[in-house]
């Protein structure tokens, strides 16, 4: 049970980093006119924090398949 | 070019390959060896989420607006983050409740609503019209292309009729397919194995494809990405590109774009259908929401270089930026590597056509004309199982029809992307009766229902009536001055609002109307019965997971198998029985009666494939006797565990309050006696201080009137006065003694003290005591001296009250008083025993109440105060030792108490 919920708070709170990491205005910190590494600093940072939320969110899933299979019994 | 009937034969043997698939998947099925029973079919059947507007319709987008494609898969890749809590708990739903569509789920959870239902049917079909359009135009756009090619122009010289328009016949041929795949039988379960199989495979296709084009482009036309990156840069009207600038409403659009698509990726009927419905086991959300953002990531990783590619290529204005992908290998004379990616365009279009299809034609069916048909008595008597399928049939030719009539009145004056954003739009009005419907037990029937009312009416007015404005003079007009020259009320700028792009600006009225009417109804209204215990089951799905009965009538078995036969037909109804019947262990004969259990099962086997609403209706036609007992329901599901809780809780109280009524009974004897004793006290305290008043007066008066007494007769008057004197005078000290021992303010002179020389002092002031009456005294005493640390007088006291009650009650002749005092390891024990009348059985404890005088005390004349023994068990009791009286003793009374040493 405690397991399970600490599963769901960690995915919320990966949403709430992704969706404040994704929008406005650490956005408009990367909208620059500049290449880095010979890619546009925006799309290299989209897409690697793109990258880097499905990595952490798997890892997050992956725990939970080890640590407990055991749907929650109350909501 | 590429002749035209190559490109078509490619297509229909690539459709073939599919229906095969499918067909596989559907014998797999039946045999019970599911093919599709993984995490990762799961995810790929889910990837029917990137259609034609992915595959075509990125690019163009990424071409005219940079990253500008992009929140149309964060906001799922952000979604699938929470798959985990929301996703299950619909999955679970769904299960329990044989859930077939958004709509049933919604109609469901209202109360069995058939209104809702037919709601949400409405809203997911107008929504979903654009976006089957949008296939349609990719398709014939593609294939046109394919066969033309390079003579773009030519296509738009001459006047398209149904009969040479090629999206017609697109349309024509999904539908048949379409057809084929879902409706070929009715599944009592409404699982399509096969379908998701096929598009599981459609997934893998599009994929590869995509990835084949954008590797083709990227390294092969250009010099990797730092190339094309490097020389995008270099092109001062293209740097916007690079950065936010090229978006069209900025920050704020892109927001919407990512709310859209988060709400899109969970209710967009088809995306339901695949995510819920089809779902085998709902632990494989676990894997599938991380793998599902990695297919889009993966499908996104070449949309950019390939706008790239193709703006540095054709320039900004020379084509069609939307077909950029099949252009650039078309340009470059890659004859199989072009129909490779015409393939994989087809299968983003088939897949999302196929799902949608048959994902609203069951919704269709079940909740608008089912709903409708039903309410005609003649018909609930027929055979429906045949008229299900043509229905279903019927929708999904309607559909595509529809898409197709869309799709020409709009012609080619809107992008594919915008279409998409039209349909997530309207399926995002469905997003909060859904999410508020499981987590929020409040949100009321009439609350959605106007909620959902009101969002649809503002998304058409706001974005759908406008996407005509292109080839509708009279939409056009709307749009610049708004209805009857109204310029608040323009579609585009509701209220004067304007500082929105269109989506945005749509999806905040749409929304703001939609929640603020759901909460706010919700929040006023009182549910029914049906709705409360609805939501009850679906708010705690994991609570409750068998749920309750609600039938409680009757039903014949037989009559159950007809009515089940005419929808799903003989053979299923029959299966279904058997499979339920040896599930449970029980013989099911034709004429028994059904239970409960067995109607509910059948209700649900119903709902599967005629929607709840209706099924509930069908259902009570043939139970007999009440058919719902609300109130004993609700009783069960929501109140049982609270009643039982609370009257856990009462029990306990009770038991409680009984106790604490037993203390009180118990204290208030002590009280009543208490009470008693003070009275008898202080009756018994005025008449022995009377007694010896009266006599001192009396003698006094004797004296005082007669002054001529003789000597010898005045002495002995005078004799008299003193000893009731003293008399008085120790009774007061010892009522004040008492008095003082018990308000615990009697000065204590604690020091070392031999009890055995106590005790030899007491005898000594005793003895004459003993002697007047010849009484025989028996000591023992121990050698040594025993040490104690208490009050000297007091316990002298004690000794001397003990030994004149002793002698008090010792017979007249051959009185005999033992006195035994021992050393014990842990304290002194005193006995003192008599051989007089000793106590009453019974009495050992009255006796140390005060003034309490044995009735067989004597002659029956008050022989003492009566407060002797009170005092003597206070003074013990100081010095932590007891006093009491030896029950065993069979002659006289003994006396015995025990002082301990550690004081």
């Amino acid at each position: 049970m405690a397991e399970q919920k600490r599963i769901n708070e960690r995915l919320i709170g990966l949403v709430c980093l992704g969706i404040i990491a994704l929008n406005y205005p650490l956005l408009g910190l990367f909208s620059k006119k500049l290449l880095f590494w010979g890619v546009p600093l925006l799309y290299l940072y989209i897409f690697s924090l793109w990258f880097l939320f499905i990595m952490v969110l798997a890892l997050v899933m992956r725990k939970r398949s080890s640590s407990t299979s055991t749907p929650e019994t109350g909501s | 070019m590429l002749p035209e009937w190559l490109i078509l034969l490619i297509s229909l043997v690539y459709l073939g390959v599919l229906f095969g698939i499918a067909s596989y998947g559907d014998n797999r099925a039946d045999t019970g060896r599911s093919i599709i029973s993984n995490p990762y079919i799961y995810t790929l059947s889910i990837a029917v989420y990137c259609t034609a507007w992915t595959y075509y319709g990125s690019v163009g987008r990424a071409a005219a607006t940079g990253i500008g494609f992009l929140p149309i898969y964060l906001g799922p890749t952000l979604m699938a983050a929470l798959w985990w809590l929301v996703l299950r708990k619909i999955i679970r739903i769904a299960k329990v409740q044989r859930i077939t569509s958004i709509a049933d789920f919604i109609a469901s959870r209202y109360g069995k609503s058939a209104l809702a239902g037919g709601l949400v049917t409405v809203i997911a079909m107008v929504g979903t019209v654009p976006y089957v359009s949008l296939q349609l135009k990719a398709i014939s756009r593609t294939f046109n292309f394919m066969h033309s090619y390079p003579e773009l122009e030519r296509l738009h010289d001459h006047p398209l009729t149904i009969w040479n328009d090629t999206a017609f016949a697109v349309a024509i041929i999904l539908a048949a397919f379409s057809i084929l795949f879902g409706t070929r039988n009715i599944d009592a379960t409404e699982r399509h194995e096969g379908m998701v199989a096929a598009i599981a495979f459609e997934s893998v296709v599009k994929l590869l494809a995509f990835s084949a084009a954008g590797i083709y482009i990227t390294f092969f036309l250009f010099d990797g990405p730092f190339d094309l990156f490097g020389r995008m840069a270099e092109v001062p009207e293209l740097q916007n590109l690079l950065t936010f600038a090229a978006l069209p409403g900025g920050y704020i659009n892109w927001f919407t774009l990512t709310f859209l698509s988060m709400s899109a990726i969970m209710f967009l009927p088809r995306q339901f259908q695949v995510l819920v419905v089809e779902n085998v086991n709902e632990e494989h959300v676990a894997k599938a929401a991380w793998l599902f953002p990695l297919y889009l990531f993966a499908i996104n990783l070449f949309v950019l270089p390939i706008a790239m590619a193709g703006i540095l290529r054709f320039g900004v204005s020379g084509a069609d930026p939307d077909i950029f992908v099949l252009m650039l290998p078309m340009a470059a004379n890659q004859g199989f590597l072009s129909i490779l990616v015409y393939i994989g365009g087809l299968s983003a279009a088939t897949s999302m056509v196929i799902v949608a299809t048959i994902a609203l034609s069951t919704m269709i069916c079940n909740q608008l004309v089912m709903a409708a048909l039903l309410q005609i008595p003649l018909l609930r008597q027929r055979d429906l199982s045949g008229m299900v399928l043509a229905i279903r049939r019927g929708c999904i030719i309607i559909l595509l029809l529809l898409g197709y009539i869309y799709f020409r009145i709009i012609g080619e004056s809107v992008g594919l992307v915008s279409l998409g954003l039209v349909s997530f739009a309207a399926v995002a009005q469905l997003a909060p009766p859904l999410l508020f419907g499981i987590f929020w037990k409040g949100a009321s029937r009439r609350g959605a229902i106007y909620g959902l009312t009101a969002g649809f009416t503002v998304w058409a007015y706001t974005l759908f009536i406008p996407t005509f404005a292109g080839s509708n003079g009279a939409v056009a007009s709307l749009l610049a001055h708004g209805p009857f020259g109204l310029t608040l009320l323009r579609p585009y700028q509701l209220l004067g609002l304007d500082m929105f792009d269109p989506i945005t600006h749509s999806v905040f009225w749409s929304m703001l109307a939609n929640l603020g009417l759901l909460v706010t109804m919700s929040l006023m209204d009182r549910q029914t019965t049906i709705e409360r215990i609805q939501a009850s089951l679906f708010v705690d799905v994991y609570r409750h997971s068998g749920g309750p009965h609600i039938w409680q009538g009757k039903a014949m078995i037989t009559e159950l198998k007809k009515l089940l036969a005419r929808f799903i037909g003989e053979g299923q109804a029959e299966r279904a029985l058997q499979d339920y019947g040896r599930s449970r262990d029980i013989e099911l004969a034709a004429g028994m009666q059904a239970d409960t259990d067995l109607v509910e099962f059948a209700e649900k086997l119903l709902a599967g494939v005629i929607g709840a609403a209706s099924a509930r209706i069908m259902v009570s036609s043939v139970v007999k006797g009440e058919v719902i007992s609300q109130e004993g329901l609700l009783g069960i599901l929501d109140e049982t565990s609270q009643v039982i809780e609370y009257s856990r809780r009462l029990e306990q109280k009770s038991r409680e309050l009984e106790e604490a009524t037993n203390k009180l009974q118990k204290a208030n004897l002590r009280l009543q006696e208490l009470d008693r004793l003070k009275d008898e006290f202080v009756s018994t305290v005025s008449h022995e201080l009377r007694t010896p008043l009266t006599s001192i007066r009396s003698f006094s008066e004797i004296l005082q009137d007669n002054p001529d007494l003789n000597q010898s007769e005045r002495q002995r008057f005078l004799d008299i006065v003193v000893k009731e004197t003293e008399r008085l005078t120790r009774l007061i000290n010892q009522v004040l003694n008492l008095a003082k021992i018990e308000a615990g303010q009697a000065d204590w002179q604690m020091r070392d003290l031999d009890m055995v020389e106590l005790t030899r002092e007491a005898l000594d002031s005793t003895s004459r005591l003993f002697s007047d009456k010849g009484i025989t005294l028996n000591v023992e005493l121990p050698e040594q001296p025993v040490l104690l640390f208490a009050d000297h007088d007091r316990l002298m006291r004690v000794l001397i009250n003990l030994l004149s009650n002793a002698v008090k009650f010792c017979p007249p002749d051959g009185g005999r008083v033992e006195v035994v005092l021992q050393h014990q390891p842990d304290g002194v024990r005193c006995e003192i025993g008599d051989n007089g009348c000793g106590v009453p059985p019974g009495d050992e404890e009255i006796i140390f109440e005060k003034f309490h005088r044995t009735s067989t005390a004597g002659d029956g004349n008050p022989q003492g105060t009566g407060l002797g023994l009170s005092i003597s068990r206070h003074i013990i009791e100081y010095h932590n030792g007891h006093i009491w009286v030896d029950p065993s003793t069979s002659v006289g009374a003994r006396f015995i108490f025990f002082i301990p040493f550690g004081v």
